[in-house]
């Protein structure tokens, strides 16, 4: 019996037997380029279209805004370089929140190269923008705003609902990566007011390597990869069939049973909160209850993240030490520093990320595994000087 | 019966590219940026794939970014050239696949000129129009080594060496080429040959959809055009797609295991297509009998409309295509044809028969029967 616990669904997720068994046919029987006028063109382009309704039912959209990416990297740059370049000529300015994802602050920084204006907004210790700094930052040559639905690190919620109706009223695009909240919490782009929205496959139990960006209808949006006239000219390149269908089927899943699914993985993430977050010298990150709910995200004095997830892994357990595409890096996380958390606690920061098949007996089993780590990790350290604990951070750990 | 002659718009996967990327999505899952042991399970699939692509083009791992396809891989040469601005020239032919086109086009509406040549009516340029075209400032000479329509070889060698003479003399040109249709087909040697950025598609040699890559020579530099992660030494971030990577490393052995014989074996099966083409009458075959990737023959059927030749064909389950699956629901005549010479109607009467490792002689021989009644059938309502 493998008694691996894979906590790490931020990072990705395994794939559904039933998403794989979907997949299939289009692998081996089904195979068509869905441009093909054939018969194998025709089967490829409905599965294409049944995923296209799937996807745009969930999020309350209609199937012609959505247009189907390589994953959420390549949904994020279209919504923020598709954004400014179609709107140069209205204005050059965007704002953001400083704890977006890399493939949302990347595409950001490219722009202020090429001389546009980018507004961060302050988050608070939580990593929550205000709604009323956004309100004061926009001008009248703001053209996007661009707030994620759910931080991949800390799991906070920002509030998009509150921020997409000031885009509304300004008549600016409103953009939000729900990668991490797709198919986990209810994600509706006229309740959120949204204009953009990335989303992934492979974070919801779907195949790596497809995402989709929502569109708003009469949104202008410039495309960013050029050559065929696929997804209604918006997205160039052969339609990637096999994973478009395990992204549909995996989101239909995910939508059946999500509300008793975030029941489930809040009460497992309390359980394992309040168990860690106990232990001397624990801090949690992110807000308290405004929170993804399969993410835990702490941080432990005295011991770094890297020995931490060594350590569990040799345990049996996988989990992260914060974004995975930054793993190898050095550097305190972005997310960690936006908040104000202190270089030397954010060193020994973790996130367990629960997700469909972790149990009761999971998180029975992190409970006594963690702890055991950390107090090892701190008793090999032992005898080396201690770091001073700064008096903000000896405060967040009374959560 | 269902005989799929449509291998130039995408292929079956092989059943051992469905068992690698299965493999992946179930098994070894983990985001290969994560440091844990299911992460280095994918990173390794992804390295081992990395190897088999490298292997296929005799060159070294490290060389080999992946994309998420061939367009991708196109789209990222051009662009991330134009992006670090060496000079403002572009030298390209006029039937390259729309992911090269369309992106030079793009540069030509800003501050950029391009220099589409003209070909043969075979479709081939001759490395002598590359040289005269070239200029100081010329960035990148971009052509593909078989064309997706026809299967017309360009002589990729010799344009290879007149670009390296250029660069000698002092300019920045560096050289692409599209090799989508090629990869598997016709030998690739492009650090032998020279040539700077090499593009593959994986769905076009049994692997999946939804992955490719690109070959960038030691030393080239390409500009992002996404940004968001360190994914592929930061060329082409986000999360990697280890299970259509996966594939396309099986999809690359594969093709290495057996390259020459099949494709041997293809070249004789397109002989054999093409003697019955041949046959029919007033029939005109745009494939060139020498200088074709093996696995193409392109005729056009006067007085026939390819596309209702298509839907009659594939009533006999024939799949065939009317040229580039691209732009099939575009009802202007195709580039490629206009430029070989056709006129509007022939290239409105042209089929395209794409063959792959799994054709057999009885398809061939039961689909060019198929043809030669379709084609009467269908000429035999046209009021003359």
């Amino acid at each position: 019996m493998d008694t691996r616990i894979y906590v790490d669904h931020g990072a990705t997720t395994p794939t559904d037997p039933r998403v794989v068994e979907a997949m299939l046919p289009f692998f081996t029987e089904q195979f068509g380029n869905a441009s093909s006028i054939h018969q194998f063109g025709q089967d490829a382009r409905a599965a294409v279209d049944r995923s296209r309704e799937v996807i745009a039912s969930a999020l309350g959209a209609s199937p012609a805004e959505i247009v189907f990416t390589s994953g959420a990297t390549e949904a994020d740059n279209f919504a923020v370089l598709g954004a400014a370049w179609a709107n140069e000529a209205r204005g050059r300015h965007l704002i953001a929140s400083p704890v977006e994802h890399h493939a949302v602050l990347e595409p950001l920084r490219f722009l202020q190269s090429r001389g546009f204006d980018v507004t961060y907004l302050p988050v608070d210790r939580d990593g929550r923008v205000d709604p009323d700094d956004v309100r004061a930052a926009i001008r009248p040559d703001t053209v996007l705003i661009s707030v994620m639905h759910a931080n991949n690190e800390i799991g906070t919620l920002e509030p998009v609902a509150e921020i997409g109706r000031l885009a509304r009223e300004g008549g600016i695009l409103m953009h939000t990566d729900a990668t991490q909240s797709v198919g986990l919490l209810p994600v509706h782009v006229d309740a959120l007011s949204v204009d953009l929205l990335s989303m992934s496959a492979h974070k919801r139990y779907g195949p790596k390597g497809v995402g989709a960006l929502y569109v708003r209808k009469g949104s202008n949006v410039a495309r960013i990869q050029h050559g065929g006239s696929h997804e209604r000219n918006r997205r160039a390149g052969t339609e990637n069939v096999p994973a478009i269908v395990g992204f549909g089927v995996a989101i239909r899943i995910a939508m059946e049973c999500m509300h008793e699914e975030a029941v489930r993985l809040r009460r497992l993430r309390d359980r394992l909160i309040q168990g860690l977050v106990r232990l001397d010298g624990a801090h949690l990150n992110g807000h308290p209850v405004e929170r993804l709910p399969g993410n835990v995200n702490l941080s432990f004095e005295g011991a770094d993240s890297e020995s931490i997830l060594l350590a569990l892994d040799f345990q049996g357990v996988a989990a992260s030490s914060g974004s995975a595409c930054t793993s190898g890096s050095l550097e305190p996380s972005h997310v960690l520093s936006a908040i104000g958390l202190p270089p030397e606690i954010a060193a020994g920061t973790i996130r367990l990320t629960l997700g469909r098949w972790n149990t009761d007996e999971d998180v029975d089993q992190l409970l006594t595994v963690v702890p055991e780590v950390i107090e090892n990790l701190r008793a090999a350290s032992a005898g080396r000087p201690r770091r001073a604990v700064p008096q903000r951070a000896a405060q967040r750990s009374g959560r | 019966m269902e005989i799929y002659l449509d291998n130039a718009a995408t292929t079956r996967p092989h059943p051992v590219v469905v068992e690698s990327v299965t493999r992946a999505l179930t098994v070894d899952y983990g985001n290969p940026s994560s440091l844990h042991g299911k992460g280095l399970a994918a990173e390794r699939l992804i390295v081992g794939a990395r190897d088999a692509v490298a292997r296929t083009l005799g060159v070294e791992p490290e060389d080999v970014l992946f994309t998420s396809g061939g367009t991708e891989a196109n789209s990222l040469a051009i662009r991330g050239l134009a992006g670090l601005a060496r000079g403002r020239h572009f030298v390209t032919t006029t039937v390259e696949h729309s992911s090269v086109r369309v992106p030079l086009q793009r540069l030509a509406a800003q501050e950029w000129v391009v220099t589409e040549l003209p070909v043969d009516h075979h479709g081939r340029i001759a490395a002598a129009q590359v040289e005269l075209a070239l200029r100081p400032d010329t960035v990148l000479v971009s052509v593909m080594a078989v064309n997706n329509e026809l299967g017309t070889m360009q002589p990729i060698e010799e344009i290879s060496r007149v670009v390296q003479r250029h660069r000698a003399a002092g300019s920045p040109t560096l050289f692409h080429v599209d090799a989508v249709q090629a990869w598997g087909k016709i030998p690739l040697r492009p650090m032998t040959w020279g040539v700077d950025l090499m593009s593959l598609s994986g769905h076009k040699v049994h692997g999946p959809k939804g992955v490719g890559a690109l070959y960038v020579r030691p030393g080239v530099r390409l500009a992002p055009q996404l940004g968001g992660g360190e994914q592929e030494r930061g060329v082409r971030p986000g999360t990697e797609n280890v299970p259509g990577i996966a594939g396309l490393g099986a999809a690359a052995r594969l093709l290495a295991a057996d390259f020459e014989e099949t494709a041997a074996r293809m070249r004789a099966l397109q002989d054999r297509l093409r003697e019955q083409i041949r046959a029919i009458p007033d029939v005109r075959i745009n494939t060139p009998p020498d200088g074709a990737a093996p696995h193409v023959v392109n005729a056009t059927f006067r007085s026939v409309r390819g596309e209702t030749l298509l839907h009659r064909l594939e009533q006999e389950g024939v799949f065939v295509s009317t040229g580039s699956a691209c732009h099939s629901h575009n009802p202007t005549p195709s580039h490629v044809l206009l430029a070989i010479g056709l006129n509007t109607t022939d290239a409105q009467s042209t089929l395209r028969f794409s063959l792959s490792r799994f054709t057999t002689p009885e398809e061939i021989d039961a689909a060019a029967s198929a043809l030669r009644h379709a084609v009467a059938e269908l000429r035999a309502l046209v009021v003359p």
